[in-house]
């Protein structure tokens, strides 16, 4: 068949097409070891679903009551009695110091990013970022340590309050955790926007508010969605802090300055504690479970919402 | 394919396009195109936007399975080889030049913008490199604006000389087709006669398909001239005969004297 093909003029070419080189069977093997890669996280994923769901399953299957469960504010695991396995005041509780969370650091985060991003520059810029980058390495078990001795006392001398310890505490230390990602997030997101556009628009005499709200903010959506989310999902799952700072107390809250225990938390604080493949230690699961729900559908939230956006 | 040989016999033919149709989807971009062109021949298309012009050349360089959704039916032949049965496509591609539009920098150096594909080629010599980049950026009419800032990042230059930096890179592959689509959109007039000066001689080397909205780029450079309109190829002549009113189609004659006569 290549017979009958004419000997081109150019008799240095002629790649054959049919031959296949070093670059293609690398290319092959790159394309099998990144499938690899993603199936083993997917496993991996998988595995711990498995193994936090075979832990919890014993209590699902035995004496689950989603009424008692999800309904009732009796968290009394260690009772000789009778335990009761309630998880509302602490699904309250985490809920409570979460959404405080994010009305603290969306306005807070989204403000920096955009002052970072599209307000400062030069220098300012660089050491803002640097600075921001610096705030959310540090470690969550000094955030709970600022709760405790800072703003416990704090809060019970601006407040007149009897305890400092609560959701409003733990509220604004997340939110302050949580702020420093959400800006680096958000302001990649703003970066990430063409120059051009900006330009298109100043162009036709927009000032650099209209520029960033009518242009900028639109076309960085997807990002600003994810950055929010990201906070959300960070608040929701953290852990230390929320143990030093909320008081740590089976509370439904009914105002900022109740003290209240976070699902987290209590998974940390008991799981030491109790005998492998009790009931206790098993409801523990159930909650890791629930947790994994959650933070699951905040995800797909995310990715729904991002997916939605695309669209238009 | 043996069939295909004898229906078309001529030697020289580098490519052969036989009942080509490519869809989007649902979308038909170009129907039953069937027609050859000669080694070393520039082959002009022209025609109205949305009429299939670069879904035509995405075609010929076999860029679908990078696209999502486009699917060719019908067979383009190179060199008389049926390009959906390479078992390396991308060989083939090595071998075909392709300039887009609006210019496609790589985030590189000019340098290296250029010397991608004799890297990707193999070649690791840097006198060679040295000499080919050299060589592609003169035929480009870009050499003396950017032989002082060789590395330099290639997305600082202006839009019409990125442009020739995207037909230096296409050159430095030194290419059997040079696929060239619109290349003139962002370039000056001047540098634009020069590049046309550089096609008319790279003739000799290769063979160029040129897709062009401006009618007298395709008289001036064409040997031969398809019209392609919603997705229909029109007809196809001698760009000389075309452009004196020897049509077989009154549509041919009203593009080529309505917009731009």
């Amino acid at each position: 068949m290549s017979d009958s093909v004419p000997a081109a003029s150019q008799s240095n070419r002629g790649d054959d097409f049919d031959r296949r080189d070093a670059a293609w069977y690398v290319d092959r093997l790159v394309h099998l070891l990144v499938f690899l890669g993603g199936v083993s996280a997917i496993l991996f994923i998988l595995g711990i679903f498995v193994f936090i769901t075979r832990e919890g399953l014993g209590y699902l299957t035995a004496s689950f009551s989603p009424s008692e469960f999800f309904g009732s504010i009796e968290w009394r695991p260690t009772s000789d009695t009778k335990p009761t396995y309630g998880i509302l005041a602490l699904l309250t509780g985490t809920a409570a110091v979460s959404g405080l969370a994010m009305v603290v650091a969306i306005p807070f985060s989204l403000g920096a990013a955009i002052f970072i991003g599209e307000l400062s520059e030069g220098k300012t810029r660089e050491i803002l970022k640097v600075l921001v980058e610096m705030l959310a390495a540090i470690p969550s078990v000094v955030w709970g340590f600022i709760g405790l001795s800072i703003m416990n006392p704090f809060i019970i001398d601006a407040f007149d309050v009897p305890v400092g310890l609560n959701v409003l505490n733990a509220g604004l230390i997340l939110g302050l955790m949580a702020a420093p990602i959400m800006t680096t997030i958000a302001e990649d997101a703003l970066k990430a926007v063409p120059d051009h556009y900006r330009e298109a628009a100043e162009a036709m005499g927009a000032t650099r508010w209209q520029v960033i709200f009518r242009v900028v903010l639109p076309t960085a959506k997807n990002g600003l969605v994810a950055a929010v989310l990201l906070g959300v999902g960070r608040a929701f799952g953290e852990t230390m802090a929320v143990l030093m700072a909320s008081g740590h107390s089976v509370n439904m809250p009914t105002s900022p300055f109740d003290s209240v225990r976070a699902l987290t938390a209590t998974i940390a604080a008991e799981l030491g504690e109790t005998a492998h493949g009790s009931e206790h230690y098993r409801v523990l699961f159930t909650i890791g479970i629930f947790l994994f729900l959650i933070t699951f559908c905040i995800n797909l939230i995310a990715d729904l919402i991002v997916r939605g956006i695309r669209k238009k | 394919m043996v069939v295909e040989v004898s229906t078309s016999p001529k030697i020289n033919e580098k490519l052969v396009v036989r009942d080509l149709s490519i869809r989007f989807g649902d979308k038909v971009a170009l129907r039953n195109v069937n027609l050859e062109v000669a080694e070393n021949e520039i082959f002009g298309i022209i025609g109205p936007a949305g009429s299939g012009k670069t879904s035509f050349l995405r075609a010929i360089s076999r860029m679908d399975p990078f696209t999502p959704n486009m699917r060719i039916e019908g067979e383009i032949l190179f060199d008389g080889r049926d390009t959906s049965k390479l078992r390396n496509l991308y060989a083939y591609r090595r071998r075909i030049g392709v300039v887009f539009p609006l210019p496609v920098g790589l985030p590189l150096s000019v340098y290296q913008n250029v010397a991608f594909s004799p890297k990707l080629r193999g070649i690791r010599k840097k006198s060679q490199l040295d000499e080919i980049v050299e060589r592609c950026l003169r035929r480009a009419a870009l050499w003396d604006e950017v032989k002082d800032r060789l590395h330099a990042l290639g997305s600082l230059l202006s839009g019409g000389q990125q442009q020739r930096l995207t037909i230096a890179r296409a050159l430095a592959q030194d290419p059997e087709i040079l696929l060239l689509d619109e290349f003139s959109i962002a370039v000056d007039p001047v540098t634009t006669m020069r590049i046309e000066d550089v096609l008319k001689e790279l003739r000799e080397e290769m063979t160029i398909v040129l897709v062009t909205n401006l009618v007298q780029q395709a008289r001036r450079l064409a040997d031969r001239t398809a019209f392609f309109l919603t997705g229909e190829m029109v007809e196809v002549g001698k760009t000389s005969e075309l452009f004196e009113g020897q049509v077989a189609d009154k549509r041919t004659q009203e593009y080529i004297e309505g917009r731009f006569g």
